[in-house]
């Protein structure tokens, strides 16, 4: 089993959700990751969306649309958020997932992604801008060298695409929780229950649901419905605060356990 | 040699380009509109509206112009113009306009928006939503506001609410995005009128069709008029749409050459120019996989033209199989060429072209003394009243204290 299948199986034992952070790779800057993203797993994040920084995030909000920019303005690129993978797989087992659009990956050419990013300790892979309809050609290398392929879900969603996305899906299903870009909303939108619920007719793999998830309280609510959460423009946000200074680690520690203390109270 | 294929496969790809590359969000959004789409071209009474609104509205069937002095400064192939300068609105983005705008109403929508470079599909946009009384919302970067004030003025007078994308390039892709951002938060009220043939399957197709009557059109303009088909036909090609349009008919006319002109800016140089076949690989943008400017971390390029409305980092995914299978070629054309070609035209025809189009025309008055005896086809696919302040800016010897120095050296 996949490391992220052991974190929802372990999970799933303690009946305990699962806390997803995602950080924009490259912000502040790329030195800085392995430390921020120790940060996060002090203060109970469990597993690490890598976002790969991307020049025309049309999925994303001013939030990490802005990270993105940070993060390639500071030198980021693919290649680097492999060496990073490998610093922090060489001190630490937390589960991590390449999150990213589709044009650097193929860029880089899949073939050869998939061996690098497996070698250097990534996990999985979940592509903002791939459907269901183009992935093959893009799951099969992926797969082949054993990484975790997860899609998304979302509120529009006709039944037979569910279906559809929860066959290309491995580890786990990531649920959109709203129709929309990312970034923090005030209230949890109301369409999170029923597509958990048609999900969980259609597969046995764990849930995720994320967008717009900001505060512990919407953190627990999440958390009664699905089987992780993902917090990804909030975390963005202390670093966009914080930036370089030596503020950035402790806030992003204390805000992970507060959204953790949420979920698990 | 085998005949290239005419229609994409059932999920929209052309060879290996276009398809679908969005959020899943999307996904079902772009599936009704190919359903409403479907269901409209067989459907009599929508064929007949638009049939209607194309000819009483729009100005349809534009003129085959030929080109007399033109060609015979040039002294080389007879040059013929296909109109849709003429037509309502000042460009071929009409055509595209109407049909979409039906679909909207067909699909229950009463909110439209779209994106804009030039600003001429931002113009027939807001003018359809007038015509319809819908709501319409047009983004545009900021760098194409400025340097279309007219356009965005007009829209405005037409009722439309123009916002400024002030981040990236500031240009038609930006615009494009915040578009689709725009889309996927409003999918329950909202068409998204895309402007070009771009973007996620269907636009690319059904842009195309809503603009085939272009060279359908010329075609059979040219058989009544020469009885014989050109030799060459000329488009300029930013997403492609007025190009593809023109092309359509020509494909299975093996013996007509089809060629598109980029926008070949200062010079082919990364960052200044936005011709895709000059160093552009395949990629993947805003929905389709085509022919992309990027750099070698799949970043995408920015672009530079003088003509907002070729400036784009991606050619439409038909074009990428044209050029693949060697059914069409693609020629570029530098700004300066292009404000000559504009030039030209204005002194010998009297037709004031706009900075797209004129990029295609360069191209055939570069290659027309060369070629006597061929017959050129150029897709004059708008005028150019929008770019006054760019024509003046490029010729100050026609402005203000200059003026009448000029005026007097050429008496």
């Amino acid at each position: 089993m996949s490391r992220i299948g052991e974190l929802f199986a372990r999970k799933r034992a303690e009946k305990k959700p699962v806390l997803i952070g995602y950080v924009t790779a490259g912000d502040p800057s790329p030195e800085r990751m392995p430390s921020l993203i120790a940060a996060l797993e002090r203060g109970g994040v469990d597993l690490i969306e890598l976002g790969v920084p991307f020049s025309d995030p049309v999925a994303d909000g001013p939030v990490i649309m802005k990270a993105s920019e940070r993060a390639r303005a500071a030198g980021m690129t693919l290649a680097r958020v492999l060496e990073l993978a490998r610093a922090v797989r060489a001190k630490s087992e937390i589960p991590l997932l390449l999150f990213s659009y589709m044009n650097p990956l193929i860029r880089y050419g899949f073939d050869q992604l998939a061996g690098e990013a497996k070698a250097a300790g990534i996990d999985g892979c979940l592509m903002t801008d791939l459907s269901v309809e183009e992935a093959a050609e893009f799951v099969a290398p992926l797969r082949a060298a054993g990484l975790d392929t997860v899609f998304l879900a979302a509120p529009t969603s006709p039944p037979e695409r569910l279906r559809k996305v929860a066959d290309h899906s491995s580890g786990f299903v990531y649920l959109v929780s709203r129709t929309g870009v990312t970034g923090e909303q005030a209230r949890l939108s109301a369409s999170v229950g029923p597509l958990v619920e048609a999900l969980r007719e259609r597969t046995a793999l764990p849930l995720a649901v994320g967008f717009g998830i900001s505060t512990p309280e919407q953190a627990r609510e999440t958390a009664r419905l699905a089987d992780g959460v993902v917090v990804g423009s909030a975390f963005v946000r202390i670093v966009e605060a914080q930036g370089a200074g030596p503020g950035l680690e402790p806030a992003l520690e204390a805000f992970a356990r507060a959204l953790k203390t949420g979920m698990e109270g | 040699m085998s005949v290239t294929k005419l229609e994409p496969d059932a999920q929209g790809h052309f060879g290996p380009y276009g398809g679908r590359y969005v959020p899943e969000t999307l996904m079902a959004p772009l599936e009704d509109v190919e359903r409403a789409w479907r269901q409209s071209r067989e459907d009599p009474s929508f064929q007949a509206e638009l049939r209607d609104l194309l000819e009483n509205f729009a100005g349809r069937p534009t003129a085959l112009y030929e080109a007399k002095r033109l060609t015979k400064a040039l002294g080389g192939a007879r040059i013929f113009l296909k109109r849709e300068d003429l037509l309502h609105t000042g460009a071929h983005k009409i055509n595209n306009c109407l049909g979409q705008v039906l679909l909207a109403q067909r699909m229950g929508k009463r909110r439209i928006i779209a994106e804009t470079g030039a600003g001429q599909h931002g113009v027939a946009t807001a003018t359809v939503c007038a015509l319809f009384g819908m709501e319409c919302v047009v983004y545009m970067g900021e760098e194409d506001m400025a340097r279309q004030r007219l356009n965005v003025f007009r829209m405005r007078l037409l009722g439309a609410r123009v916002v400024g994308v002030g981040y990236g390039s500031k240009t038609l892709k930006d615009a494009i995005s915040e578009a689709m951002r725009d889309w996927v938060t409003n999918i329950a009220t909202t068409h998204y009128l895309l402007g070009s043939a771009l973007g996620a399957h269907p636009y690319p197709v059904m842009v195309r069709d809503f603009h085939r009557c272009i060279g359908e059109e010329a075609r059979a303009q040219m058989l009544e008029r020469i009885g014989r088909l050109p030799d060459t036909v000329f488009a300029c090609v930013g997403g492609g749409s007025n190009a593809i349009g023109a092309f359509h008919a020509f494909i299975p006319d093996a013996q007509v050459e089809l060629v598109g002109i980029e926008a070949g800016g200062r010079g082919i140089r990364p960052g200044e120019h936005a011709a895709r076949f000059q160093g552009g690989a395949p990629g993947v943008l805003q929905g389709a996989r085509s022919y992309l400017l990027q750099d070698g971390d799949g970043q995408v390029l920015l672009t530079h033209s003088v003509s907002a409305g070729l400036d784009y980092a991606m050619v439409g995914p038909e074009h990428a199989w044209l050029h693949d299978q060697g059914r069409a070629s693609y020629a570029y054309c530098e700004d300066g060429a292009a404000l000559r070609a504009a030039l030209q035209l204005c002194r010998t025809e009297g037709i004031i072209p706009a900075l797209e189009s004129s990029h295609g025309l360069a191209e055939a008055i570069r290659r027309a003394p060369g070629e006597p005896g061929k017959v050129f086809l150029v897709n004059l696919s708008g005028r150019g009243d929008k770019d006054i302040d760019i024509y003046r800016a490029h010729f100050p010897e026609l402005d203000g204290a200059a003026r009448s120095a000029t005026e007097g050296g050429a008496a």
